[in-house]
């Protein structure tokens, strides 16, 4: 438990005074992701604590420096979770971090994202003003939602120093159910199934066999046994868990890592290397060596964008926006950082 | 009450100017501007306030939308986007400089993919009416706002609306995938991907809630959820609104997230029961609906379960509905309770609050002083799963001053959510009506930050002006800004 919100404030006041960029690092376990960004050092990690969390409420409030885990497991204590399943992607993950890059786990297609569990933020803006926006209540429409506007950010709008979470039950039982498919009858499955009125609550396929996996109350994931058949995954826990993570055997490689989303039902894209499906049909992950141009348009053709995760060019990590969107984006970062020194570049070379 | 359109907000419109360029652009048929027929259009859902638009525009294709936006934005004329006029805040009341822009003809379902789950709508399609067309995939479209036989999806995104399934489900910016728009310089632009993210900042989230004041909303894709295989409602009645109240966290401890969670009080219980004869125990003090869906299987899990807090919570009676017509009669008369109310009083003002649920003894205790003093009655149904309540003021407008004590005691309830850590609106918008109550839960750095954000979208601020964030001057005049975190009242009137 530690407040070092004026420090963090004073030091924000003083770049902006100095026109000296400010690179903000919560845990760096994600410091692989997205562009660089030069700049001293705003770290964060040390502004942690979990000022309030009502099981009842279903609300959590942390502060940004906040270790993920510790959060994590103030939360299963009381059999709930975080419905998102956000990837540490290493041990220091902390909150402010897993909020900044929205990166969520199997779980999202079915029970949502970082950002819609958001309910709620304290930041500093580039002036260096501490505000809050939102609340720790599930409806809130005063004001613009500058709250969910701050997933995904990557820390170019504001220094986050709270987020109100809202957390659910965790399931009474979970159960996996695997088998041998093509990965064409794979996509097909995951869509058809979660199509119906089913407790799913993951969907994956790993080059051989497509995962499923569900979660409720103990009889209806028995039924789900029934209805769907396939063999029952002994270890399911940490095969989720690893797939979350990625540290799966799919991602052991050295070729630059694509996360491509998609529609969930967008066809097979096929490129030259290896892939996995995550989300039910709505994250492919790709690993080969195919120009970045081919990898964009073909996630484009299916209905979304290409992030380059890992271990290609860093410089040219996320999707080009058109250019109205573009114009739009740079008025935001003008409208909450306009000395443009908060983590500037770590998105788009012009935010 | 008139609208009072403060200064901030004045434009200088030459009537006969705008009407000969939006004629050029428009057919004859889609441009209004006699009196009576700008009359339909002069108030939203909130009646009490009322204003004639200088014209009205109802386009037909997106090319119109566009062409009428660029006039405007090189005219340098407010815009109001409407579209069903459900809207509980003011939000499409027309600016008396402006043009009114209905979204009305826009009612067709684009397409629907069974495949992704998802639909592609136009704005001024109503939102029953996607469920309706979706049904024969067993898919829906999970927020059910309590006027989606009439409001739109356009308006919808603009108010970020729920309805008594958001518990479990979300609200609308948890159910679209994309929205086509257009910016107040006429460009058509995609927020959103048919993925479930996008790149870039999350404009899908910004976009939704923002009651018309960044673009107008010319396309809309939504993403469907199968038809659960059962659903089931529990009437539950208590002798005491307290004990209601406790229940409802007693169901969420036990891991139950119910699909829809509700609360009537003895006013709106019995109001409602005269009205539509739902069976409602009318000695009850309070009762809780409390609906859970899914599988065969976990329905009867849950239902026992469900029953048995409730039981243990104090409850006087627990009925489960048993077939379908009997949880439509259960359902009626919560979704009936507006109009119910409406018979038992001339007039009668909804409030939107939310806070956390906690809280609600204090807050429910605070209304009924309230009541006491201002002599006016109120009715209270809620969102209960959620904290978000909807106290209904009854008065008479007729009797004069009745209604200026209405809105003052309205804003006190508002005062009260915000007190105890909850907010102004949950569902409804800010809009006209609630702008003096945003000076109360927003310091002025973080209005500053609003018109800031508002700035970035519509540099002249012709999108629905006078709306949904203050003015710092009329937070002064109102007399009472916010101050928190030490920060000064007014450090930068003038930033924007
Ligand atoms: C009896 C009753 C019950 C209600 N119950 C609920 C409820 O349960 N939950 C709930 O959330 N709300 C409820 N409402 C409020 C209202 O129905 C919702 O706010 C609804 O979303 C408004 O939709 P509309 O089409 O009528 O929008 P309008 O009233 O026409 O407009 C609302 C706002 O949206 C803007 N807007 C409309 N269309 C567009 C567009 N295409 N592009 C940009 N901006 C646009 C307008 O400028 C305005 O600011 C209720 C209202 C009534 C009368």
């Amino acid at each position: 438990m530690n407040d070092i919100s004026q420090a963090l404030q004073q030091r924000v006041i003083d770049a902006m005074n100095r026109k000296k960029p400010l690179k903000i690092v919560g845990g760096d376990s994600k410091a692989f992701y997205g562009r660089e960004t030069a700049g001293e050092i705003l770290n964060v990690a040390g502004h942690s604590g979990i000022l309030n969390y009502e099981p009842t409420e279903l609300v959590a409030t942390v502060r940004a420096g906040t270790p993920l885990r510790e959060l994590e497991q103030a939360i299963r204590a009381q059999g709930q979770m975080l419905p998102f399943e956000p990837p540490h992607l290493g041990e220091t993950a902390t909150v402010g971090g897993t909020v900044a890059t929205n990166l969520s786990g199997p779980r999202r297609p079915y029970a949502g994202s970082v950002r819609d569990h958001v309910l709620g933020v304290k930041i500093i803006n580039g002036r260096g003003e501490i505000l809050t926006f939102g609340g720790e209540v599930m409806k809130n429409v005063a004001g613009y939602d500058l709250s969910r506007l701050m997933a995904g950010a990557l820390g170019t709008l504001g220094v986050l120093l709270e987020i109100s979470f809202k957390v659910v039950p965790a399931p009474h039982k979970e159960l996996t159910l695997y088998r041998s498919c093509s990965i064409t009858s794979a996509i097909s499955t995951m869509n058809s199934w979660a199509a119906r009125p089913y407790p799913i609550s993951g969907a994956a396929f790993d080059g051989e066999n497509l995962y499923v996996r569900f979660s409720g109350s103990d009889s209806a994931v028995d039924a789900a046994r029934k209805k769907f058949g396939g063999d029952e995954l002994r270890d399911a826990a940490d095969f989720w868990q690893r797939v979350r993570e990625l540290r799966h055997g799919f991602f052991a490689g050295r070729q630059p890592l694509w996360r491509l989303s998609v529609a969930p039902a967008a066809p097979y894209i096929e490129l030259p290397g290896k892939s996995f499906i995550d989300w039910g049909g709505a994250q492919r992950w790709y690993m080969g060596d195919a120009d970045a141009e081919r990898v964009r348009a073909a996630a484009v053709s299916g209905g979304g964008h290409a992030v380059m995760f890992r271990g290609g060019d860093r410089a040219q990590s996320f999707q080009p926006l058109a250019p109205v969107i573009l114009r739009l984006h740079k008025n935001l970062k003008q409208a909450m950082d306009p000395m443009n020194i908060l983590n500037p570049g770590r998105l788009y070379a012009a935010l | 009450m008139s609208a009072t359109c403060d200064h901030d907000h004045e434009f200088h419109v030459d009537r006969d100017n705008l009407i000969r360029a939006l004629a050029a652009i428009l057919p004859a048929d889609a441009l209004l501007y006699e009196r009576e027929d700008l009359t339909p259009y002069e108030c939203d859902g909130l009646s009490a306030y009322r204003q004639l638009p200088l014209v009205v525009a109802i386009p037909t294709s997106v090319e119109q939308v566009q062409a009428v936006l660029c006039t405007c934005y090189a005219m340098n004329v407010p815009v109001v986007a409407r579209g069903a006029g459900t809207g509980l805040s003011g939000g499409a009341l027309p600016h008396r400089q402006g043009v009114l822009l209905s979204l009305a003809k826009f009612k067709s379902i684009i397409s629907i993919d069974t495949g992704n789950r998802s639909a592609v709508v136009q704005p001024g399609v109503r939102n029953l009416a996607i469920s309706e067309a979706a049904k024969p995939h067993q898919l829906y479209y999970a927020p059910d706002p309590s006027s989606q036989i009439a409001c739109s999806i356009g308006g919808n995104v603009a108010e970020n609306s729920g309805g008594v399934h958001c518990l479990k489900y979300g609200l609308t910016v948890h159910n679209i995938l994309k929205l086509k728009m257009v910016t107040i310089e006429g460009e058509l632009i995609t927020i959103g991907a048919d993925a479930l993210d996008a790149a870039g900042y999350d404009l899908l989230a910004l976009m939704t809630g923002s009651e018309g004041m960044l673009g107008v909303i010319v396309e809309v894709t939504v993403k469907l959820l199968p038809t659960p295989e059962r659903a089931q409602v529990i009437l539950a009645a208590f002798d005491d609104v307290v004990k209601a109240g406790a229940a409802v966290g007693n169901i969420i401890a036990a891991g139950i997230i119910p699909a829809g969670l509700e609360m009537m009080d003895k006013l709106s219980i019995q109001a409602a029961e005269d009205f539509v004869h739902a069976g409602y125990p009318v000695d009850a003090e309070a009762i809780l609906l409390c609906e859970v869906d899914g599988t065969n299987e976990e329905v009867s899990d849950h239902i026992t379960a469900v029953r048995e807090v409730l039981k243990r919570s104090g409850a006087i009676e627990v009925r489960t509905a048993r077939d379908e017509a009997e949880r439509a009669t259960f359902w009626k008369g919560r979704k009936a309770a507006f109009p119910a109310v409406g018979r038992i009083s001339p007039d009668y003002y909804c409030m939107d609050g939310t806070i956390p649920r906690k809280h609600l003894p204090t807050v429910l205790k605070g209304i009924s002083d309230l009541s006491k003093e201002y002599g006016l009655r109120v009715a209270n149904v809620f969102h209960a799963g959620d904290g978000n309540l909807h106290p209904l003021i009854l008065y008479n407008a007729n009797n004069p001053g009745e209604l200026e004590k209405t809105e003052e005691f309205g804003g006190k309830i508002l005062e009260l959510c915000v007190e105890v850590g909850g907010t102004i609106t949950g569902e409804h918008g800010v809009g006209m009506e609630k702008i003096n109550q945003m000076c109360v839960q927003f310091n002025s750095a973080e209005l500053t930050q609003f018109h800031a954000v508002k700035h970035a979208f519509d540099e002249k601020g012709l999108l629905n002006p006078g709306k949904a964030v203050p003015t710092l001057h009329r937070c002064a005049e109102f007399g009472a800004t916010h101050v928190h975190h030490g920060a000064l009242p007014f450090p930068e009137l003038e930033r924007f």
